[in-house]
């Protein structure tokens, strides 16, 4: 029972996954935006886009290692 | 509950997706010393071995005219000076050779990792985390090295309102602690999960029906792999260049 109960929680954990998809979606998106509209000033940027993209991912990536930890390790 | 499973897919579906990562010695034999040689040693050494053959070797002849590999170890050097250059300042060149490494060695771990049957070693939290912790020791030395008890402004936001700084220091101390969390398992969790989707892609391929859009959808997810193999090595040396121009330039 308790291990049925680990798997559904790994399943919630995977929710995380969808939120840090909005987010990196939301940082990709408004980067382009910007860059559409000032397409010189787009080239300088793109390194603080991989930052953004990389901050935002991050808590997707913790949310599946909680899952990971619940479906190996409990 | 385990067995269980194991017993339901024993018929048809068998799906073992982590199976790929487990660390085995290379002469057999079922213990593992620290000197034991594994596969996680062999994978690592040849990404070692294939950075020489492209950054010593290939570039020996210093032609004018490069040739192939020549060419290709210029512009990875010209790549990762650039972004130094950028990101973390001008001061901070003198941290080249070892951002340079770290690139290379993720970059070819990465890269030998998605040849077929082969091991990925950047998929072990072992070794991101030491790569992670690292940076982050390099890092916090460097800050109080050069500012001294400077480097603590890091955390004391003084363009903020006076009464929100211990809140704010707080959070910032917080922060600054799980960056070599985060930017181990960011690297670790990719690589880690690219490859089991493919693998669990790989398990559908059982079944006659779906074995077609298996196949394209391996064929797919394998493409973005060396996306992400790629962009993961950078986003690595990326942060390691903000860390080090927050720990040359503390001040906010």
């Amino acid at each position: 029972m308790e291990g049925q109960l680990a798997h559904i929680g790994a399943g919630l954990a995977a929710i995380g996954s969808g939120a840090a998809a909005i987010g990196v979606g939301n940082v990709a998106g408004n980067f382009l935006a910007g860059a559409l509209r000032n397409p010189s000033a787009a080239a300088g940027q793109t390194a603080t886009l991989f930052i953004g993209i990389a901050f935002a991912e991050a808590l997707g990536i913790f949310s599946f290692l909680v899952a990971l930890l619940l479906m190996f390790a409990v | 509950m385990a067995s269980e499973a194991h017993g339901a897919e024993s018929g048809g579906l068998e799906f073992h997706p982590m199976d790929q990562f487990i660390i085995k010695p290379l002469f057999g034999g079922d213990t593992i010393n620290w000197y034991t040689p594994t596969n996680v040693t062999l994978w690592m050494a040849l990404a070692v071995v294939a950075v020489i053959a492209l950054m010593v070797v290939g570039t020996r002849r210093r032609a004018v005219v490069p040739s192939r590999s020549q060419s290709i170890g210029e512009l990875a050097y010209g790549f990762v000076y650039k972004m130094v250059e950028d990101v973390a300042g001008k001061d901070a060149i003198k941290f080249f050779p070892y951002i340079m490494t770290l690139f290379m060695f993720i970059v070819f771990a990465n890269f030998l990792g998605l040849i077929p049957m082969s091991f990925t070693t950047t998929s072990h939290f072992g070794v991101t985390v030491v790569l992670a912790l690292l940076v982050f020791l390099t890092v916090t030395v460097v800050g109080f090295v050069k500012n001294g008890m400077g480097f603590l402004g890091l955390f004391w936001v003084s363009s903020a309102p006076l009464a929100l700084r211990p809140i704010l220091a707080i959070i910032e101390l917080i922060s600054y602690f799980v960056r070599p969390v985060s930017h181990s398992i960011r690297l670790a969790g990719n690589v880690m999960a690219g490859h089991a989707v493919i693998k669990v892609f790989a398990g559908f391929a059982a079944i006659a029906v779906v074995s077609p859009v298996s196949v394209v959808a391996i064929t797919a997810m394998y493409g973005l792999e060396v996306l992400v193999a790629f962009i993961q090595a950078y986003v690595f040396t990326i942060l390691t260049c903000v860390y080090l121009k927050d720990a040359l330039h503390p001040s906010h």
